[in-house]
């Protein structure tokens, strides 16, 4: 880790309006979302060298350098397990820089999400990925979608419902994230969801998945965002004050849709803590030196999770966390999605929360963190996952 | 846009198609048998099915037989939205059973209403055929203590 240190640094950051149903392609938005990123930054789409983008992503490489200007891409990497490579993939911009593989690496997620969102014929792109499920199940996902487990919102209820159990987590507690994270989206004039939530409203959003309700899961959602990365000492003759990639880690470990190997190892050897451990030694930072965090809000008792793996509280101390108003923009414990996260900004695959935590080194959140100097970026935590600590240039 | 996105839902039943590493525990629960691979050198069950034990990496095992008893582990009442093939059954349970061989697999609870299902729950495997070649494993509740 030490090899990647502050070597690369975020300087640009771009997205297009998010809505519910936004009526264009998963491509057509990458592209406005990727040449804002690069006017944000102050560099030509023409300068870009490197390529990092999820392998869900229905825009690839070639599509890209279409576009692009045709540059000479001398990396490219993909990242597995969906959300859970939300972040790896500025980890591997980092690694790409600081091995002098790339000089300035592109990392963008778009999604047409919004149930309304189906373009044409194409079975990869826009809408419910879970409704169109093969009839004959090849995969891991033939030992539980048969027995009516159809979608990562009931796999993950199952996960919630243990951390019940064995905690005493409850639905107070998941409001709290919920209501929390609706405060923060009130404030960002960019995120879709901005009516107010109380905890009452939360109670009384219909079931989808016992004990998630409709306001534990993330909205459906159109849009794209895309970040710049490059060497840092170049990172500081442009236009942004630098984003620097402290460090980063990445682990393999149990996925969702592997509740059978999941549910068989100690929590404390899934991927998000071992992800955890890596950057707290490698860094030598603490978590109570963060001064914001960023993670993979699929549902809220993700978040509540989440704290545990990465050591901002004991595991099973996540639900009095957040009660306590844990998570808030100001006077909260440990700041957390400033932007209203996927569950009320929108449902980027957890790409808009990483823009967010730039915003926050840059100092330009609509819901700023006084003097916010480090932040916490993760994937989601039951994937195999990575994250990065993004550091002011100070 | 609506009839497009229709069109592309999965409207039957999905159901598992078996491969060269699973088939032999579909072929034991078409005999209503429910078959569990087994390490020969630890004597480690383990599912899904796998080329080598999770714990001592042998790749000598055996596909034994399983109790069918176990307890609930975890488990969702699902009320949609969910593919059309379930939608006639919302709400429905599924849950994730922990066999007494120490493995842990998915399936649901027949003839149970929701409000009963509670964790620790005894639970044993019945086999509800589907087709010509697939049984799906479902449990029942079963009595305490029942052996």
């Amino acid at each position: 880790m030490e090899q990647i240190r502050d070597k690369a640094a975020i300087v640009g950051i771009g997205q297009t309006p998010y809505a519910k149903g936004l009526g264009r392609s998963e491509y057509d938005m990458a592209v406005e979302a990727i040449f804002a990123a690069c006017a944000d930054a102050g560099i030509s789409p023409r300068e870009i060298d490197g390529l990092v983008r999820y392998d869900m992503e229905t825009t690839d490489e070639e599509q890209l350098l279409a576009v692009l200007g045709n540059p000479e891409i001398r990396y490219q990497a993909s990242t597995a397990w969906g959300g859970g490579g939300a972040v790896s993939v500025l980890v591997h911009a980092a690694v790409a820089i600081s091995a002098g593989m790339a000089d300035t690496v592109l990392v963008f997620r778009s999604r047409a999400r919004g149930k309304q969102s189906v373009y044409g014929k194409d079975p990869k792109q826009g809408g419910r990925y879970w409704e169109r499920t093969e009839a004959r199940l090849t995969g891991l996902n033939q030992w539980h979608v048969p027995q009516g487990l159809v979608s990562a919102f009931q796999e993950m209820a199952m996960i919630t419902r243990r951390h019940m159990i064995d905690h005493g987590t409850h639905e107070d507690h998941f409001a709290a994230v919920a209501v929390t994270t609706r405060e923060h989206a009130i404030r960002n004039p960019a995120a879709v969801m901005r009516q107010p939530m109380s905890l009452e409203d939360h109670h009384a959003s219909r079931m989808i998945a016992d004990p998630l309700r409709l306001f534990d899961c993330n909205i459906e959602t159109d849009g794209a965002c895309a970040l710049i990365v490059t060497r840092s000492d170049r990172a500081r003759d442009l236009r942004q004050p630098p984003a620097l990639i402290h460090a980063g880690a990445m682990a393999a470990g149990s996925h969702h849709m592997r509740l059978s190997t999941l549910f068989s190892r100690p929590r404390e050897e899934d991927s998000a803590v071992r992800v955890g451990r890596q950057l707290w030694q490698g860094s030598g930072l603490q978590p109570s030196e963060m001064d914001a965090f960023f993670c993979y809000d699929f549902f809220t008792s993700f978040v509540i999770i989440a704290l545990e793996d990465y050591g901002f509280c004991k595991r099973g101390e996540g639900g009095p966390f957040v009660e306590d108003g844990g998570l808030r923009w100001e006077g909260g414990r440990m700041p957390t999605n400033t932007n209203g996260g996927q569950l009320s900004e929108a449902f980027i695959h957890g790409l808009n929360n990483s823009v967010e935590a730039v915003r926050q080194i840059r100092g330009t959140s609509t819901s700023q963190v006084p003097d916010c100097e480090l932040v916490l970026s993760v994937g989601a935590n039951t994937d195999p996952t990575g994250a990065v600590i993004l550091r002011r240039d100070t | 846009m609506t009839n497009l996105r229709d069109g592309l839902i999965t409207q039957t039943l999905p159901l598992p198609q078996p491969n060269l590493d699973n088939q032999a525990f579909y072929e034991a629960t078409h005999r209503g048998e429910l078959r569990f691979q087994r390490c020969s050198d630890c004597g480690s069950w383990r599912h899904y099915p796998r080329p080598a034990c999770p714990k001592c990496q042998s790749r000598e095992f055996r596909w034994e037989l399983a109790t069918g008893r176990g307890r609930v582990y975890s488990w969702t009442i699902v009320h949609g939205p969910t593919l059309p093939a379930f939608q006639e059954d919302l709400p429905y349970n599924v849950v994730d059973v922990l066999l007494e061989e120490g493995i842990h697999f998915q399936s649901q609870i027949l003839d149970c209403p929701p409000e009963e299902i509670h964790e620790g729950m005894p639970l044993t495997a019945v086999f509800v055929p589907i087709d010509d070649e697939i049984t799906l494993v479902k449990v029942r509740r079963a009595r305490e203590g029942s052996r």
